[in-house]
């Protein structure tokens, strides 16, 4: 039996470990093939001739400003600006993550709520449902790069700065798949389940927290995963128009004009890690759900 | 004397009441009279199958009385009142073709959501349940989950659920129409015996003759385009019924008249 469940234990690891271990390789090779043009010519200016290709492919691997940096460079750079610096520095990335971070969750909160809101109203209001729905739709074609400055820079005019114009930003963003998921979710009871409602003589009020709400959770935890992802984004690109307000945003940006390669994909590592993380975050709390709501297990 | 008069009278209130009652919905393709001059009178305590090939108006008729639909011509009366005002004393439980339980709430949690909406105490909705769900023989499956139960037992659960507020008129609309013959044949002896135990007045919609003669006091049959009664026919079987009693030369005699009303209602030829 342990044998066996050992065994699975590998089938499953096992394919994991190898694709990651594949885009090391091709990383690394990558690396070498976009440094070395910079490297030959610094070697030139070295006057050092017949370089042997291992020196030569360390040396790729240890430029300053490479094109492409290595994988332990960037863990390199996210380690000496994380745990080797003190949080509150300015080049630390624990602090311009944590600003990121927090900008991303209240964006996320106030987006989920504006969201599930709009989704509320839009199905028990015909009129909502008819006029709301292409504004909704409407607000997500216009390129968020043109709205982020706008409010961020209105709102700073008027003396609103910091988290909160940036947050808005992430609800912007993350609003809408809420909304359309919802209103998917509360419609989801089939017609003999609201008959039922409807035989028990059931208040608009009792048929929404007994039969509309629990039906939605499976459509509200799929529109929150994709909400809490797009929020980030909504945060890192609001960060873009105020440099002096800081974030993995602030540090995209000034790595790209210095040149600081190594930093930018330090930041954007951070990012991803972050992302990921909030996404397995909403995920737990649907299975706790799932859980409690006696879903039949996968 | 007097006082006798007025008991008798009161007694003789018919549960379901039809008269020249009229359905007709309105589509994109023009109108579709689902009910034509229905005249039916059903009393406390009869047990009524509907059948008819689909498409009669049988569903539409009992969807009628539970004011799931709007009769647009004719009248109808639920032990004396309107539609929509006996839904709203609750006069009934409605049984559907799915069982319709809410995959979130287990077994005892879905046959107490009617006693939630309509406010009964903890204690009273404790005290129903486990009667409710001892009258379907579904005691134990009280904290499984809707898929953990066949469908029988699903169904179970949902007659339950009609049975738990002890409404005095439960509407089945096809319930055992999903289930296979071994498991129906189970439920409707069960049935017999839940309606025997209860006193309650049942309309029963089905398409199947066999099942309608065993259960029912009173078999209504309908035939489409429009949909009308085209035959009542008062059941003498003996109220004590056992499976085998669809063998009896009296059970083949009303079946043979049910068939015959079917076959009146041109019925077979229109749905080849």
């Amino acid at each position: 039996m342990d044998t066996v469940r050992g065994a699975k234990s590998v089938t499953r690891t096992g394919p994991i470990i190898v694709v990651l271990l594949a885009m090391l390789v091709v990383w690394y090779a990558a690396a070498i093939g976009m440094n070395a043009p910079w490297q030959t010519t610094l070697n030139t200016r070295a006057g050092l001739a017949d370089v042997p290709f291992t020196d030569f492919a360390l040396q790729t691997w240890a430029q300053d400003r490479p094109v492409l940096p290595a994988p332990h460079q960037v863990l390199g750079e996210i380690w000496n600006a994380t745990v080797a610096l003190e949080l509150t520095s300015r080049r630390s990335l624990a602090y311009h993550g944590w600003i990121t971070l927090s900008s991303t969750l209240l964006g996320f909160v106030l987006g989920t709520t504006l969201g599930v809101a709009l989704a509320v109203f839009i199905v028990h209001n015909e009129a909502a449902n008819r006029s709301l729905m292409p504004w909704i739709i409407a607000s997500q074609t216009i390129p968020i790069l043109a709205i982020a400055p706008m409010v961020v820079v209105g709102l700073g005019s008027v003396g609103i700065t910091g988290t909160v114009p940036r947050a808005l930003i992430s609800m912007y963003l993350s609003f809408f798949p809420v909304v359309v998921g919802m209103v998917k979710g509360l419609r989801s009871p089939e017609s003999i389940q609201l008959d039922l409602m409807h035989t028990y003589d059931a208040s608009p009020w009792q048929t929404f927290w007994k039969l509309r709400w629990p039906a939605a959770m499976p459509m509200l935890f799929a529109s929150m995963k994709v909400g809490i992802a797009i929020s980030l984004v909504g945060a890192v690109v609001s960060e873009l128009s105020n440099a002096a307000g800081g974030g993995l945003g602030v540090r995209l940006l000034t790595g790209s004009y210095n040149g600081q390669t190594i930093q930018i994909w330090a930041a954007l590592f951070i990012a991803a890690a972050l992302a990921a993380i909030l996404v397995m975050i909403v995920g737990a709390a649907e299975r706790m759900v799932n859980a409690r709501m006696g879903a039949r297990p996968a | 004397m007097v006082f006798d008069a007025f008991e008798q009278g009161r007694f003789m209130t018919p549960v379901v009441s039809a008269q020249n009652l009229g359905l007709t919905f309105k589509t994109n393709d023009g109108d579709v009279v689902a009910l034509s001059d229905v005249n039916l009178t059903i009393n406390k305590g009869e047990f009524v199958s509907f059948i008819g090939p689909s498409g009669c108006g049988k569903t539409t008729f009992l969807r009628t009385i539970a004011d799931l639909e709007r009769p647009t011509s004719g009248k109808l009366t639920i032990n004396g009142q309107t539609p929509e005002v006996a839904r709203k004393a609750r006069a009934y439980g409605y049984v559907f073709q799915a069982p319709a339980l809410y995959p979130w709430r287990t077994i005892e949690k879905n046959v107490a959501l009617p006693l939630e909406i309509m406010g009964y105490g903890a204690g009273q909705q404790a005290e129903r349940v486990r009667r409710t769900m001892d009258l379907v023989n579904l005691s134990g499956f009280e904290k499984k989950y809707p898929w953990q139960l066949s469908g029988g037992m699903q169904q179970r659960a949902s007659i339950a659920r009609a049975l738990s507020f002890d409404a005095d008129l439960l509407l089945m609309d096809e319930p055992f129409g999903a289930l296979d013959e071994i498991v129906r044949d189970h439920l409707n002896s069960e049935l017999l015996k839940l309606w025997d135990r209860t006193q309650k007045t049942i309309c029963f919609v089905t398409h199947s003759i066999p099942e309608a003669v065993y259960l029912s006091t009173k078999i209504v049959v309908m035939s489409p385009r429009p949909g009308r009664v085209t035959d009542v026919i008062e059941s003498d079987l003996p109220k004590e019924r056992p499976l085998d009693i669809r063998e009896t030369p009296e059970f083949l005699t009303i079946a043979a008249r049910v068939r015959d009303g079917l076959r009146a209602g041109h019925s077979y030829e229109e749905a080849v």
